[in-house]
């Protein structure tokens, strides 16, 4: 089944001239339009314009263009740019807004001939962990369709676990790449805070966000990080450094290769089945000769209040521009002001409401050092502890998620409990590091289970090693969902 | 509670949103139970600490002062609610 291609696969295919790109996008969107209504995963699909793609890159393969995504059809997260779809981050606020603009990554995408097949849901603003905070609706688990698929990220992640896609991209502030991989069995990199271009990227955390692949494997995960990483002089906040071919780090040897597992990680509260697999996981490392070291990461208990001051107050900034003059909802009001908070207070879900009112508290006169100052210093702590870490080891190797996927419902009445669905992956955006998530095995009830690994910043090639050797060595990427109505 | 009913108001009118009565309960018992959470902040002593803004070492990152094409006009209009000629079209701002 066309579908259920990895890039890879695909593109040796198109090489030969087996498959067209033409047909694997039909292909594609055939599987979308049977299994879609069920999971929910898109919100916008651009079935023409990407049939248009297709024969575009048929044609520029015909000339002997040959290029690993060429032709090669994506998802694309709601909170990405893409010029000609809509992008709503799934928001109403955000309603009818069509990008004039491509975000520089998808912009060369778009370059190298990748088939944009639409745009997926995710929580409003990125903010959430479950995709339940989408105004359009929650996309569904493939894996178990009364389950949520993580979030934010939760549509990209279903559409790559459910062959609706051969990858696609999310964005991770504080987890929403490697959670929701985790909890859809599929492949998920946060690169280093700096390493991806933000531009067109509708922000959430300005010193937090990055945009991210998910794949069916790490190969093809390493493949599209390196599209999309590099520097931008449209993001005075990417790093002006080299960008390694990561795919020459596809080696399935770790001899040697220090792993260290943080005591923090592994609580009370976790779920056992999800423990467990993942100290089997780091067995198997072992096994394939790596040195496996306990290591402290000793604030880590810290990076949750640090996160949920500092990334509603950066969002409270970001999400000023958001006033009903120059895009999306308008609700008129009698004067200007009236205008701005009767289109915000309608426009605005409540959990995006929750993270502007709490940032904005964290800045205001008289809160500022107790809670922003103070957080900005625990900051700088967490990102300490790493540093020290990555001096004794080479990666750091932990679960994505405390628990397999949850119901629908199950934790949309207590915003603290669904925030704790993040602690194993908010320090990693505050200190700035990489983090890839893979699965690594499934619970009792057939949920997937994520294995994280993570790296020191720019160190992607690390991480993608490490998981490749590990991938390698198991079977659990190739399971696929079945879907049930 | 930590956070009263007045420091919400106070809030939703700096970040100018509209809440209902609703909301304005919901959001004085759901933001103090955050805040009191974020207390534990104050377990570590961080007086000699620098604060971390941003993860990387830039700074005042420039380019050269070279104009370029802006996007066109009528593309960024046309997602304005109102639009009058060239302008994004808004309430009165200063009045005489």
């Amino acid at each position: 089944m066309l579908a259920s291609l990895t890039i890879h696969d695909a593109h040796d295919q198109l090489a030969r001239h087996d498959i067209s790109s033409l047909e694997l996008t039909e292909a594609i969107f055939d599987r979308i339009v049977q299994f879609d209504p069920i999971l929910h995963a898109y919100l916008h699909l651009a079935r023409e314009a990407a049939c248009a793609q297709a024969k575009e890159a048929d044609a520029r393969r015909a000339k002997g263009e040959d290029t690993p995504l060429l032709g090669v059809p994506l998802a694309i997260k709601d909170v990405i740019c893409v010029k000609g779809l809509p992008a709503t981050a799934g928001s109403k606020i955000l309603q009818g807004f069509v990008p004039p603009y491509d975000a520089t990554a998808v912009a060369r995408l778009r370059a190298l001939g990748a088939v944009f097949l639409g745009k997926t849901n995710t929580d409003e603003f990125a903010m959430g962990s479950s995709t339940e905070n989408s105004a359009y609706g929650v996309t569904h688990n493939p894996w178990d369709i009364k389950r949520v698929p993580g979030g934010s990220s939760g549509g990209s992640a279903a559409a790559v676990s459910a062959d609706l896609c051969l990858g696609a991209f999310g964005t991770d502030t504080g987890g929403s790449i490697r959670q929701p991989a985790s909890l859809c069995s599929v492949v998920g990199i946060k690169p280093s805070y700096g390493r991806v271009s933000r531009y067109g990227l509708i922000a959430f955390a300005s010193s937090l966000d990055q945009m991210g692949p998910f794949a069916k494997d790490v190969r093809d995960a390493a493949t599209l990080l390196g599209v999309i990483a590099g520097h931008d002089p449209l993001d005075s906040t990417s790093m002006p450094i080299e960008v390694p071919d990561y795919t020459a780090h596809l080696r399935p040897d770790i001899k040697g290769m220090r792993v260290g597992v943080p005591k923090e990680y592994f609580i009370d509260g976790m779920q056992p089945e999800v423990e467990q697999a993942v100290h089997q996981a780091i067995e198997v490392m072992k096994s394939l000769g790596a040195e496996v070291r306990e290591v402290s990461l000793p604030h880590t208990d810290y990076g949750l209040p640090v996160y949920y001051l500092l990334a509603p107050a950066e969002a409270s900034a970001n999400l000023a521009r958001f006033d009903g003059v120059r895009y999306g909802l308008r609700v008129d009001g009698r004067d200007l002001w009236s205008t701005y908070k009767g289109t915000r207070g309608q426009g605005f879900g409540p959990e995006v409401k929750r993270r502007i009112m709490l940032g904005t508290y964290a800045l205001s006169t008289g809160y500022y050092d107790a809670y922003y100052l103070k957080a900005q210093k625990v900051r700088t702590l967490i990102k300490g502890d790493y540093e020290a870490a990555f001096k004794e080891v080479d990666v750091i190797a932990c679960p994505a998620s405390p628990t397999t996927a949850f119901k629908i419902g199950e934790k949309a009445d207590d915003p603290l409990q669904m925030y704790l669905s993040d602690v194993f992956t908010l320090n990693q955006n505050l200190a700035g590091i990489c983090g890839i998530s893979l699965p690594c095995g499934f619970d009792g009830q057939g949920l997937p289970i994520g294995l994280q690994i993570n790296g020191p910043a720019f160190g992607e090639e690390k991480i993608i090693h490490a998981a490749y050797a590990y991938e390698q060595a198991t079977d659990w990427h190739r399971r696929k969902p079945m879907i049930n109505e | 509670m930590s956070i009263t009913r007045q420091d919400v108001q106070h809030i939703a009118e700096l970040a100018k949103l509209n809440l209902s009565d609703a909301e304005e309960a919901l959001y004085q018992e759901q933001l103090s139970a955050i805040l009191d959470y974020a207390q534990r902040l104050n377990a570590l002593d961080t007086e000699a600490i620098p604060p971390t803004a941003t993860v990387l070492p830039l700074r005042s990152v420039m380019r050269e002062d070279v104009a370029r094409p802006s996007l066109p006009v009528d593309e960024i209009l046309a997602n304005a609610p109102a639009r009058s000629g060239d302008s994004f079209e808004v309430h009165v701002i200063l009045e005489d």
